[in-house]
């Protein structure tokens, strides 16, 4: 006996008959939700460490006050790696009478070996890619140079000792930092023209970079090197240190995303087991007869397992395949969510979990009957009322629960999140059973108001009572996921709407020098400009908490240290603005200005673990403040005014201002008085966001349509549930068609039950997802986003009919078959 | 059953007939292995089935035994050819198919090797049947109500040829029967009342 090919005969036979098609539906579905999902995370993570790379403009970089030795670019070479050099220094740039201070970068071709110089042909224009840098002789001012200078594209501008051509405007270079440093506008040259500057002479402040970017394994052997030859004063940067806040953030969303996929596995794990539970009572006869054949049981259970193999390796064929398709529709529709324009390739790696996945549903859910099928005795082939004994509930629930409980920690890989996961799943299961049985016994109870056709169909629900509920919570949670995030996605465009009024500030003003003030008000003002509150800034470290030391300090929060370190933006106002929200102590009195109190945002009580009434020791330009935290403050930083994350009372620092900062909002038309701004107040620093809040809206959109597209699988998911479900029934539906059919019922009578019974399925489910997804909705908007919420019977109508027509249509057309065959055919073949 | 005692013979056969409950399909079951008695033994061919475990039973019979049932039981994912195969498979003989061709064509199915259970009458159904069972050359056939699920012209046709290969294989058989006319063409008749031999 050769079991494979009998097996993969068996296997051909069994899949041209149907049999094994629900199976390989299921599972070929949890795979493509969870390939599917795996190669998007997969590539969104490589891009956004490639776009982190950005923010160095290499992928290493060497940061010095003296020229990086020509030996480290001699061994990033040899390594088979890029390279470019940057010089880096302040200096007054003159275009005729008119000057300006700037930021001298100086570039070697190749620059940046990651991410894009942008450039415009006017100043605050619309940018595209530079494609390269400078040519020799000409340099690229960012906009408000270039107003500053009151020069313009074609005009000539002294830059040291050389007259050099302006060629564009330089609107963004990747390595500019993203905080408000370096506010300073700058120049972009070719290094070839710096020695005709003379701007380096013996004692000039200049910072060097060296910068590196290559394919990985050998960046990994020339950063071994370079650590192993870094000078004093060479520092190493790669992307690990430019972001790991964007890094976990990543982690994060994947790890949401991989979750939300396992719904849709969860549910065809029903379904697989509803199908292997067909497949045992379909096969005793033949296990009893094999064996009445003389086949040991461990051959029985070799073909069925061989079976499973075959099937599992279908699925993920299929699946993966889906999944990939899938996964490269959501990447396009996703385009301009990262600043890549195309993510880099998917990697195997999810096709080899889908594959796991897809042995591991089998084995769980499939398994078990399976080994009680392979315990029929061979004397059922003369008594058919013998069958094979019950299984133990270990064997027949423990598989199971341990490949849930296996997938499940898989994605969240942390005990605490694992218990909360899968205490909060069983929770939702049991409540969503029990509301499906409630509904389901209600809907029969009402069955005798109707037509016989309804009464049939309405009937069945109740004695099937167990498959309609599964069917039910299936189906419902398919939708409620899709549901709830369309609500969501309402909730949150009228919550943007509310919270985002037509003027909200799109310009940032910066460092505005305090004898200023006034006049840049005023020009604002008369321009059109609708301003906000204006606040100090000035900047200061902090030193101690509570007398400790801050570096000696171990924080909880992996940011707390990045936090604490950073050089700290400080403001005092007397005034609370509407967008900050006391959630502990006091906002200061009158009778408290001038007091050592502090109130800090509740994201850096968070990060450094500060409770009310610590104290924190700051350095203020070489004054040492120490404050005692009086109040903790919920900010709403999307108000976009200015607001800060450390606030002191008025009386304290007044001698320490250095400048103020406001924000505004100007209509395009105004918004061009901007380059006369500049020009009258060159200090000031100007920040754009009306691109940020744009980009802010579109991501939302482009994030909420990746999750509803993952849990558009669970609607599938639900469908593959409905029809292990009619599967399963088949047979019993085939009889009790014949039956009515001989006993007068037309073949229209029949069908009209079928659509009663999924229509009212549909409709249970409908409402069951409706209601959960508001009540969900309203605990999202109301709790976490704190946006008021309103009820939308319209959207949960729609669901509902959707339901309706979804699960009608589906289950007519699984079961039509059944009800049109002959009664004498079936009543024959089942005497 | 109680206090069954039957000596069967090398190359007898056997009707066992009596009322429905009466223990044939019980005693059957016994002494081709497929169940075992709370007391008692079952030798066949002089090995104590009783002895044997499942596996051990199922082994001895691939080898020497074969069945005829009244439903048939054809595997419905198989061809006829595939069906008559499947005991000379099971039993680990090398090459399968010819003598499956040439059984199925001694019972007059040599032009329907290819077709599945569902696409053949029930009088075909049971050719292929006895083709499986034949197939093998067994020692002893049983037979469980083998003209039971068939109109009476083919069934009489159908119990014509298990004798005419039983002939040619001097077969031990055992054949469970309501049908007086196809009882009385075994060598013996033993009747079973209330789960004793009369």
């Amino acid at each position: 006996m050769r079991p494979v090919r009998f097996a993969l005969r068996m296997l051909g036979r069994e899949w041209r008959s149907g049999e094994l098609g629900v199976l390989l539906l299921a599972l070929t579905i949890a795979v493509a939700a969870l390939t599917g999902v795996g190669f998007l995370v997969g590539r969104i993570r490589t891009a956004v460490a490639m776009q982190a790379t950005q923010v160095l403009a290499a992928d290493l970089r060497v940061d010095a006050s003296q020229p990086v030795s020509k030996a480290d670019f001699a061994q990033a070479r040899e390594d088979g790696l890029r390279s470019a050099r940057t010089a880096d220094m302040l200096s007054v740039v003159f275009d005729g009478q008119r000057s300006q201070l700037a930021d001298i970068y100086a570039v070697t071709p190749g620059y940046p070996l990651r991410g894009r110089v942008l450039v415009a042909d006017q100043p605050f224009a619309r940018a595209e890619p530079a494609g390269g840098i400078p040519p020799r002789g000409v340099v690229w001012l960012d906009s408000r140079l270039l107003a500053a200078l009151g020069g313009h594209v074609g005009s000539q501008v002294s830059v040291g000792a050389a007259t050099l051509r302006v060629g564009r405007v330089l609107i963004s270079r990747p390595d500019q930092g993203g905080t408000f440093t370096g506010l300073v506008p700058s120049l972009l040259m070719n290094a070839a023209d710096l020695p005709r500057t003379r701007l380096i002479q013996p004692g000039s402040r200049v910072h060097y970079s060296a910068l590196f970017a290559g394919r990985r394994a050998p960046l990994k052997t020339f950063k071994t090197w370079l650590e192993a030859h870094l000078r004093p004063g060479e520092h190493l940067r790669d992307v690990a240190q430019a972001s790991p806040q964007i890094e976990s953030a990543v982690e994060r969303a994947g790890r949401f995303l991989t979750l939300s996929s396992l719904v849709a596995v969860l549910l065809c794990a029903a379904a697989v087991a509803m199908s292997a539970r067909r497949y045992v009572t379909r096969h005793f006869d033949v296990v009893a007869l094999l064996k009445t054949l003389g086949a040991s049981r461990g051959l029985t259970l070799r073909l069925m397992a061989l079976q499973l193999v075959g099937v599992a390796s279908l699925a993920t064929l299929a699946g993966a395949s889906i999944g990939y398709l899938a996964q490269a529709w959501l990447a396009l529709a996703l385009r301009g969510v990262l600043a890549e324009k195309t993510l880099p390739a998917a990697s195997l790696t999810p096709v080899g979990i889908g594959g796991l996945t897809a042995v591991a549903l089998l084995a769980g859910f499939a398994l078990p009957p399976l080994w009680q099928l392979s315990r029929t005795p061979a004397v059922r082939v003369l008594r058919r009322d013998i069958g094979p004994p019950p299984p133990s509930v270990l064997l027949a629930f423990g598989p199971a629960v341990a490949v849930i409980g296996a997938l499940i920690y898989w994605v969240v890989l942390d005990w605490r999140l694992f218990a909360e996961f899968t205490a909060g799943l069983a929770v939702f299961i049991g409540l969503l059973t029990a509301a499906g049985a409630l509904l389901t016994a209600a809907a029969t109870r009402l069955r005798g108001r109707v037509g016989v056709a309804w009464r049939y169909g309405v009937a069945n629900l109740g004695r099937r009572r167990t498959d309609s509920v599964v069917q039910i919570v299936a189906f419902g949670v398919g939708i409620m996921a899709l549901l709830l995030l369309a609500l969501i996605r309402n909730e949150l465009d009228a919550g943007w709407r509310r919270t985002l009024p037509a003027d909200l500030p799109n310009y940032f003003f910066i460092n505005i020098p305090p004898r200023s003030r006034g006049a840049v008000l005023d020009f604002l003002h008369s321009h059109g400009a609708r301003t906000t509150r204006v606040l100090p800034m000035m900047r200061g470290r902090l030193t101690a908490i509570d007398g400790r030391p801050v570096g000696s300090i171990r924080f909880k929060e992996r940011q707390g240290r990045h936090f604490a370190m950073r050089e700290q933006n400080l403001t005092w106002t007397g005034t609370l603005g509407g967008d900050n929200r006391i959630v502990a102590g006091r906002w200061w009195t009158h009778a408290q200005f001038g007091k050592p109190l502090v109130s800090v945002a509740t994201e850096f009580e968070h990060w450094l673990g500060l409770r009310l009434g610590e104290e924190l020791t700051f350095d203020i330009a070489g004054k040492t403040l120490t404050a005692r935290i009086a109040s903790v403050r919920k900010v709403e930083w999307d108000s976009f005014k200015p607001n800060f994350l450390i606030v002191f009372p008025p009386g304290l620092l007044e001698k320490e201002t250095g400048t103020y900062l406001t924000s505004a909002y100007l209509t395009p038309a105004d918004a061009r008085s901007l380059a006369a701004f500049s020009r009258r107040f060159p200090g000031v620093s100007i920040f754009d966001i009306d691109d940020l809040l744009f980009d802010v809206r579109s991501m939302l959109d482009k994030a909420i349509l990746a999750v509803q597209s993952v849990f558009f699988f669970t609607l599938l998911a639900g469908l593959t549930v409905l029809l292990a479900a009619v599967q399963s029934s088949r047979d019993q539906r085939r009889y009790e068609s014949a039956m009515l059919r001989t006993l007068g019922a037309s073949r229209a009578t029949v069908m009209k039950g079928v659509l009663a019974e999924f229509a009212a399925l549909g409709a249970l489910a409908g409402i069951l997802a409706a209601a959960g997804a508001s009540v969900a909705a309203w605990f999202l908007t109301t709790r976490v986003l704190h946006l008021p919420y309103a009820f939308s019977p319209g959207t949960c109508a729609v669901a509902v009919a959707g339901a309706v027509l979804l699960v009608a249509t589906s289950g007519w057309l699984a079961t039509r078959s059944v009800a049109s065959q002959p009664p004498l055919v079936t009543l024959r073949a089942g005497s | 059953m109680h206090d069954v005692s039957l000596d069967i013979a090398s190359g007898e056969s056997v009707a066992v007939v009596g009322a429905s409950g009466a223990g044939k399909s019980t005693l059957l079951a016994l002494l081709a292995g497929l169940d075992l008695p709370t007391a008692g033994r079952v030798l066949l061919e002089g090995r104590d089935l009783t002895a044997l475990d499942e596996d051990g039973r199922a082994r001895l019979r691939a080898q020497r035994v074969g069945f005829v049932f009244q439903a048939f039981h054809l595997i419905p994912a198989l061809t006829a050819l595939e069906n008559v195969m499947l005991p000379l498979e099971l039993a680990g003989h090398g090459s399968a198919r010819e003598p499956a061709l040439e059984t199925l064509r001694r019972v007059g199915l040599g032009d329907r090797t290819g077709h599945y259970p569902r696409q053949l009458s029930g009088g075909e159904q049971q050719r292929v049947a006895l083709a499986r069972a034949f197939v093998t050359k067994p020692a002893v056939l049983f037979a469980d109500e083998p003209t039971g699920n068939l109109d009476t012209v083919t069934g009489a046709r159908i119990g014509q040829l298990l004798f005419e290969m039983n002939a040619d294989s001097h077969t031990t058989l055992v054949l469970v029967t309501h049908d007086q006319d196809l009882a009385a063409r075994c060598r013996r008749v033993v009747h079973m009342e209330a789960g004793r031999l009369l």
